[in-house]
């Protein structure tokens, strides 16, 4: 294991559960070393006592164990060969498959360049009425699903990543269960998508800490094809929750004073490291973009939770899952689900009466959502109500339910048809210039 | 110089031994690998130094070198930075090279090469102080002065002063001769540390004169003014970006600054790609050419998000100095308070309510305290207008810093998700927010001259007009439509015809997005019409259908160009519809 040159210490001072320190010379931080095979990388230097966080516990270390230093920050080989193949955090195959050959690159570089940047403007279409006409996607954004833990995002999101047309899909699955896992790769496999197909996995039965290491390895691979082959990649993260619980439990091994909901300090930080990688690259720079998809698990819809909370805040938007009960079927709901740039495509590149007819949309049903509340609560219907309702059930079922999958104009004329249907032409409150053409 | 020892690495916070003095905030630069990484003083105990580095420290190791330069965090000011692009550090990011930010690379913010017009302002013999004018050259429109250094301490005497023609920044345009015979040599460059106040001023008034935004739940509702302060704090998805955007880009600033604090790199592209193609509705001149921005997005080192408002601040007063009109919008004070934050704890300061540092509120304060409207030495006005949002944990606004910036912030624009769930924005809250100007007796002469007289009293009566018909659909939610008289439906209705009206703006509606004085006035009177009209209806089935129908023509009437046939039919239609009850 040990290189001629490198030395080895095997006097160690201190074993937490999670991190372990030694005396040592030399060592540069965040650089990797290895502790009787184990990785770990260094998170404090003070003089010569230098800190290691050990990625699978520090279970079974003796005070004796052998550690070297790699002079290396955690890094991954990428190159064409990566595609089609799975991987763990370490960047090692997990499929039985040979061993990566290529340029090795650090994980977690810097970032691009704001100005070198370009305004996001192509839209991903997933026939998901939910998300193209009320939350038009666009390649570059980051947007993470929020969900209940026993809603279906991990098959909504297979579902958005195939139908999305992308070059690429690397899959960076964190606290993933194995069933999930083998959902996945079934899924993409049964569409023959397997070969566009990267992943870093770590299951439940690996390590909880290793995680840390998994978005980092999805986006560097992610920027290998996005920047060097100017691909357009979807990079989807999956249970970012459980990476921030990683991040806490790291962060309180090291005695670091906790902030909200015992996640570290930095939490917005760390996470914001992950998806502002999303990007799209100018014409100039060979025009691939990184799209990163995420899912941060809720607990009880809690979205004021420390995780969502500071997700929302960095993400481009959010989608929300819901069963409604009124029609029986998983929605995206709209109300809180949001995409911060479909106006960029909005009415752009799709039909100009998009915005209107979206937002007139979601307002009836906002009234349907009142009027229901009036009902609940014992009082009579108007005939407006009524007809709100109505028009509620009709729009869950034909528009907002998961298993939609029409083209953007057919959702606007599906909206138009069901406006017409319940409504009269001043209830809806759209321009005339619309009203004019498609009001029938 | 001091010199320094890297003895410590926790991520950003590197403890350094040191041979010599160093002050509190000193920058030094850390060398490992071939890079120099910029660092700050923050704490010193004994020998050691503790300073925080403005990059990865990834690979740094004990033993290395860092040089001190016995300076401050301190920005360059001269003209040429309008329309540029900054990171928080004040480097150009256009002059970097590659795709991605390189550790250590650092750029000139300033074009050492481009020629300047310049005319003087003073003429030998003449007295001067720290700040005052000796000169002017004009960038983008713009007038911009070339002043006595701010550092000069008491009066000196022109010795020369350079004549009208071409010159550079670097070039020498006059030398000063000091009380005590000293010379200054002044080129056009001024150097001030970001954390201090330029103070150069002779007084600072409370400010009183609208600043148009063209928002009318701002302009109209809770007006801002030049050199006021205001907060808009809203959780997630409520729209905050928007509004901020929105008032960047229709305000009647000369320059515009922004700080993207934390925020994210897509929403700085967005300014960068449609600012050079948007028109200053005041000017008619290229958005772009009067905006500068500082980006320090989410992912760029966390020390230098700290410094990035500072920079922002520091350049604001560079132009106020000038007699300029300045908007300074920071988006967002949470991730200043949340750097602050990261390096108290790596301090292992005892850490205050919700482990932000415990002078946060101070910090807060302070920072506001550096805008406002200013008479300059020489009788001119400046004004800084600050606008900084908040991005409350949670949405709660029970925290630290909307708490402390809610102390400061004179304007209040509460965003709220229940509005925003509904589609109704701007999402600002009507009732919770408010503006301390409407109070402010100078303001209400203002608006007297520059409108009417009648103009705030009808604000606040929609105000009020507001707060009812809230209290009246709390009501009829526990009551029944049946259970309430049908006038409290009339009541409501009216105050949905202002929320509707007056109070949503479609900012991505080419004519709605900006409504000017003039338009808001006219609104402003029609709104007021509609509700002193006493319907007198039988049923409350009439008096939602009435309404509607009018809703639907006031908001045609906003989609329509002003004074336009459309514009004057529908006013018509609405004056056709309340004509008959008011005769009744």
């Amino acid at each position: 294991m040990a290189k001629a040159f490198q030395k080895v210490y095997t006097k160690i001072s201190q074993i937490t559960k999670a991190t372990c320190s030694l005396k040592a010379k030399g060592v540069g931080y965040d650089e990797l070393a290895t502790i009787n095979g184990k990785l770990a990388q260094v998170v404090k230097i003070a003089g010569d006592d230098i800190t290691l966080q050990v990625f699978e516990g520090t279970g079974g270390i003796p005070t004796n164990a052998e550690v070297v230093f790699l002079g290396k920050a955690p890094s991954l080989k990428v190159s064409d060969q990566l595609a089609g193949r799975f991987f763990n955090a370490y960047g090692q195959p997990i499929d039985g498959g040979p061993e990566i050959e290529g340029k090795e690159v650090e994980i977690g570089g810097p970032s691009v360049n704001p100005v070198r940047r370009k305004q996001p403007s192509e839209l991903i279409a997933t026939g998901i009425a939910g998300i193209d006409l009320n939350n038009t996607l666009v390649s570059g954004q980051k947007i993470p699903f929020f969900a209940d833990p026993d809603q279906p995002f991990n098959e909504v999101m297979a579902m958005v990543a195939l139908r999305a047309k992308a070059d690429k899909i690397i899959l960076g699955g964190m606290g993933m269960t194995n069933d999930d896992y083998y959902f996945f790769r079934n899924t993409f496999s049964n569409a023959g998508a397997l070969d566009r197909i990267i992943s870093f996995m770590n299951t439940t039965e690996d390590p909880a800490v290793e995680r840390l290491l998994i978005p980092d390895m999805a986006l560097a691979a992610a920027e290998y094809f996005a920047v060097e082959k100017h691909e357009k990649v979807l990079v989807l993260l999956t249970d970012m929750t459980l990476y921030a619980d990683s991040l806490s439990i790291v962060s309180n091994r090291m005695d670091q004073i906790p902030s909200k909901d015992s996640m570290p300090g930095s939490l917005y930080s760390d996470l914001a490291k992950i998806y502002e990688k999303a990007v799209q690259l100018p014409e100039s720079a060979g025009g691939g973009s990184i799209t990163i998809i995420a899912v941060t698990t809720l607990s009880g819809g809690d979205i004021t939770h420390a995780v969502p909370d500071n997700t929302g805040y960095i993400t481009e938007g959010q989608l929300y899952l819901r069963r409604d009960s009124d029609v029986g079927k998983v929605i995206i709901d709209p109300f809180r689900s949001l995409s911060r740039l479909k106006q960029l495509v909005a009415g752009k590149k799709t039909r100009k009466d998009h915005s209107q007819v979206m937002n007139a949309a979601i307002r009836l049903y906002s009234d349907a959502a009142n009027a229901k509340t009036k009902l609940e609560n014992g009082f009579d219907l108007t005939d407006y109500d009524n007809r709100c309702l109505d028009f509620a059930k009709d729009y869950s079922k034909k528009l907002l339910a998961i298993d939609v999958d029409l083209d953007t104009t057919e959702m606007l004329d599906v909206t138009w048809t069901l406006f017409q249907k319940y409504f009269k032409l001043e209830e809806v409150n759209i321009k005339k210039e619309f009203t004019d053409i498609y009001w029938k | 110089m001091t010199n320094g020892t890297v003895k410590g690495v926790i991520a950003n916070m590197v403890t350094l031994e040191v041979d010599g003095p160093v002050s509190q905030g000193e920058i030094c630069y850390i060398k490992t690998g071939g890079d120099r990484l910029m660092a700050e003083v923050i704490k010193v105990v004994g020998a050691d130094v503790y300073v925080q580095v403005f990059e990865s420290t990834r690979g740094l190791k004990v033993g290395a070198t860092a040089d001190f330069t016995g300076h401050l965090l301190e920005v360059k000011l001269a003209p040429g930075m309008l329309s540029k692009n900054f990171d928080g550090l004040q480097n150009d990011l256009d002059k970097m090279e590659g795709v991605f930010l390189k550790r250590g690379q650092y750029t000139n913010p300033l074009d050492e090469d481009r020629i300047w017009d310049f005319e003087p302002l003073v003429k030998v013999g003449d007295t001067v102080q720290a700040s005052d004018w000796l000169g002017k050259v004009e960038e983008n429109c713009q007038p911009l002065k070339i002043m006595a250094p701010f550092q000069m301490e008491g009066t000196a005497t022109v010795k020369q002063i350079a004549t009208a023609g071409q010159y550079k920044i670097t070039d020498t345009i006059a030398v000063l001769e000091k009380e005590n015979g000293e010379e200054v040599y002044v080129d056009m460059i001024q150097h001030w540390p970001v954390k201090f106040a330029l103070t150069n001023y002779k007084q600072k008034p409370r400010p009183f004169k609208l600043l148009e935004t063209g928002v009318r739940t701002i302009d109209t509702f809770n007006p801002i003014v030049e050199g006021g302060t205001g907060f808009i704090p809203g959780p997630f998805g409520t729209g905050k970006t928007v509004l901020q955007h929105a008032i960047s880009k229709q305000a009647e600033a000369d320059i515009v600054i922004i700080a993207a604090c934390g925020e994210r790199a897509n929403e700085v592209v967005e300014i960068f790609t449609e600012f050079p193609e948007l028109v200053d509705p005041h000017t008619g001149r290229k958005l772009m050419e009067r905006t500068i921005i500082i980006a320090n997005t989410s992912n760029m080192p966390v020390a230098a998000r700290e410094a990035s408002v500072y920079t922002a601040m520091t350049m604001a007063e560079y132009y106020r100095s000038m007699g300029l009109r300045v908007l300074l919008m920071a988006d967002s004070t949470s991730r200043w308070a949340q750097a602050l934050r990261e390096m108290s704890n790596r301090m292992e300061e005892l850490p205050g309510p919700d482990a932000f540092p415990m002078d946060l509120s101070a910090l807060i304060s302070n920072f506001y305290g550096r805008a406002g409207y200013v008479y300059l030495n020489n009788g001119e006005v400046g004004s800084i207008t600050f606008i900084g949002t908040v991005s409350p944990a949670g949405g709660n606004l029970k925290e630290p810093v909307t708490e402390s910036t809610k102390k400061v912030a004179r304007c209040f624009y509460a965003l709220e998700q229940e509005r925003a769930d509904k589609k109704r924005y701007p999402a600002v809250n009507p009732i919770d927010s408010y503006s301390k100007y409407l109070e402010y007796p100078e303001f209400a002469d203002y608006i007297s001259k520059q409108i009417n007289d009648e103009w705030i009293p009808k604000v606040l009566a929609l105000k009020t007009r507001m707060q009812r018909g809230k209290e009246i659909a709390e009501q009829i939610n526990i009551l029944g439509d049946d259970g309430v008289p049908v006038d409290y439906h009339e009541t409501f209705w009216k105050s949905e015809v202002i929320d509707f009206v007056i109070l949503q703006q479609d900012a991505f509606d080419e004519i709605d997005a900006v409504t000017s004085l003039e338009r808001q006035e006219d609104i402003l009177n029609l709104v007021t019409e509609i509700c002193e009209v006493d319907f007198k209806f039988d049923n409350f089935l009439d008096v939602v259908d009435c309404f509607k129908k009018l809703i639907n023509l006031c908001k045609q009437m906003n989609y329509s160009e002003f004074k336009s046939a459309q514009y004057n039919d529908c006013v018509a239609q609405i004056k056709a519809m309340i004509e008959p009850f008011k005769v009744a």
